[in-house]
């Protein structure tokens, strides 16, 4: 469903920042994939999920969603069929709006916003359920500015803003990074849960070798710009760390460098 | 006399009110320095003033005046947004170029309209025909009342509609609001479209207020606008929009009686009104508070 054909990517070009991300990046991403994507520091994985969102302009190759050439397409309009959540709790929400206020405007993500009301009777009664799915007590706090919150309780909300409609495609960069180890355990869960029961398909860069390797049916790893692992199915299923840190090294003939990646 | 300076200050504070709900929405809500205010504000004054010279009704002259504004708020919305020109010089730019515009409007630097029809001296002599002991003496504030009640309520209720929320959050966060699928350079251009239209229409209402439009008179509008902002902001704070859009209404007030005040006293020449005013903000934007809550202005300075 989603397509990245030969795709390059230089930051600062003609500078003395010159940075090649990519210069011949391809990879298929199946309907009901939930890829999990680790690698090295600048591998170039968040470089990759913003190609796929549009922040930028990539500088050759296509990008193809249900057949569609979003190549050219803005982040705004990809945004309706496209979730995001970012590492940084402070990114997927407004911080001076109430709870409600920025579940109304994921409301109506993918609809062109109108002079009517942003919220109402039925759109509160709709939030409080979705909120009472997670045990934060959110649901009594609708009223409550963003900013006041924990960056889990944000990152919670983030993920329920990114999927009350539906996505095509779901986008997670390292969205539990951030957090203590027990609100990312609590936030992991709920990715999971929402993921499996609406089928969503997902790309999840992650540092956590375990999560990488427990979650999700397909597991990517990059590398200098390049994917240099894909596995899937039975391989995936029987991968254990230190059987990944090996391959690794075999591929490449060097150890695998990320300071923060988590070895349990 | 204190009842005639307080009945003044009150008036003007509405009036000027309108301007000062302009600069809270590129300001605050938009996270956008607009110095298109200068120009603006004296472009509604030079259309409306030139139109109802011209023999125009002064109703259709205040209602070109907003639109003039819009218009202004465009240009700079445009020269931010596809041009890429930064905020503070986009609007500069506008505001020069409306120098010379608002010059070419008018015709002449001066234009009075003490002879001429306004909008007030239509409804007044409406009145005076319906309730003949109606007391004139406050009809400008029961008027102003109205008018700014009224514009102050439909934009806290548009700041409450789907778009509202969206123009709220591009200025709070571009980033989260472009990944909902709403377009930033489209909200930026309609808050500063609506911004400046509100501003004009503030000038259009100034001219006829004090019988003439001068094209000088926009000098330093951005100033008070802020003092507003700052000082009801600073009694008020940002409890929601209906509190926060009265705080600037009650700011502009509280600026205009403090200016009075210093005048009546003889505390400072008329001319020096502009260096209190700058003296007032500096001192103002300094304070740690509005370092964090003053987000317009803030992040223009850290960009630039
Ligand atoms: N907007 C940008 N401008 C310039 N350089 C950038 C930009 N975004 C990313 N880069 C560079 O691209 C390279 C890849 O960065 P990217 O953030 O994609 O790595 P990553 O795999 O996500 O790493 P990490 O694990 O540290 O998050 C890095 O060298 C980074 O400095
Ligand atoms: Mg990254």
């Amino acid at each position: 469903m989603l397509v990245l054909e030969h795709i390059s990517k230089t930051f600062n070009p003609g500078t003395p920042n010159e940075n090649q991300v990519f210069s011949d990046l391809s990879l298929k991403v199946e309907d009901g994939d939930f890829i999990t994507v680790i690698g090295s520091n600048g591998a170039g994985k968040s470089t990759m999920l913003n190609a796929i969102a549009g922040v930028f302009p990539v500088d050759s190759g296509k990008i193809f969603l249900d057949g569609n050439d979003i190549t050219n397409l803005p982040e705004y309009r990809r945004a309706a069929f496209i979730g995001r959540v970012f590492q940084d709790p402070m990114l997927g929400t407004s911080p001076s709006m109430t709870i409600e206020e920025n579940l109304s405007l994921a409301f109506c993500r993918a609809n062109n916003v109108s002079l009517r009301w942003g919220l109402d009777f039925n759109k509160r009664k709709t939030f409080k359920k979705y909120l009472s799915n997670i045990p934060l007590g959110l649901e009594k706090r609708l009223t409550t500015k963003v900013k006041l919150l924990s960056g889990g309780q944000r990152q919670a909300l983030t993920l329920i803003m990114a999927t009350m409609k539906k996505p095509r495609l779901l986008l997670l960069d390292e969205h539990t990074a951030a957090l203590d180890p027990k609100t990312a355990m609590l936030v992991n869960d709920l990715t999971e849960k929402i993921i499996e029961t609406n089928n969503i398909t997902t790309i999840m860069v992650t540092h956590n070798l375990e999560h990488a390797i427990k979650m999700g049916n397909r597991l990517i790893m990059m590398h200098k710009g390049k994917i240099v692992m894909d596995i899937k199915g039975e391989e995936k299923a029987t991968m254990t760390i230190p059987r990944l840190l090996n391959k690794f090294e075999q591929l490449q003939g060097e150890k695998f460098a990320e300071d923060r990646v988590m070895l349990a | 006399m204190w009842q005639t300076m307080l009945l003044k200050s009150i008036e003007q504070g509405l009036v000027f009110g309108i301007m000062a709900l302009g600069v809270y929405i590129t300001f605050k809500i938009l996270n956008f320095a607009d110095l298109t205010v200068d120009g603006s504000f004296p472009l509604g004054a030079a259309v409306a003033a030139s139109l109802i010279v011209g023999g125009h009704s002064p109703f259709t002259a205040t209602l070109a005046a907003i639109l003039a504004g819009a218009l202004a708020g465009y240009i700079t919305g445009i020269l931010n947004t596809s041009a890429k020109i930064s905020d503070l010089l986009a609007g500069i730019l506008t505001m020069t170029s409306l120098y010379s515009i608002n010059l070419r409007i008018m015709g002449r630097p001066n234009i009075p309209l003490l002879n001429q029809p306004t909008v007030f001296s239509m409804i007044q002599g409406a009145i005076e025909n319906v309730f003949p002991g109606f007391p004139i003496r406050y009809l400008y504030l029961i008027l102003f009342i109205i008018i700014v009640f009224v514009i102050k309520l439909l934009l806290d209720a548009f700041l409450k509609t789907q778009l509202g929320f969206a123009l709220r959050a591009t200025g709070d966060n571009p980033q989260m609001i472009r990944s909902q699928g709403v377009n930033t350079d489209f909200m930026k251009i309609i808050g500063l479209s609506l911004s400046n239209a509100l501003i004009s229409l503030s000038g259009a209402l100034v001219a006829q207020y004090q019988g003439f439009a001068d094209v000088g008179m926009g000098i330093g509008t951005i100033i008070a606008g802020l003092a507003s902002v700052i000082i009801g902001d600073a009694l008020f704070g940002e409890k929601s929009i209906f509190i926060s859009t009265l705080s600037v209404l009650f700011g502009s007030f509280l600026y205009r009686f403090s200016i009075s005040l210093v005048l009546s006293f003889r505390l400072a020449q008329a001319s020096d009104l502009k260096l209190l005013t700058a003296l007032v903000v500096i001192v103002a934007l300094t304070a740690p508070r509005f370092k964090k809550t003053f987000k317009g202005f803030k992040i223009s300075s850290e960009k630039g």
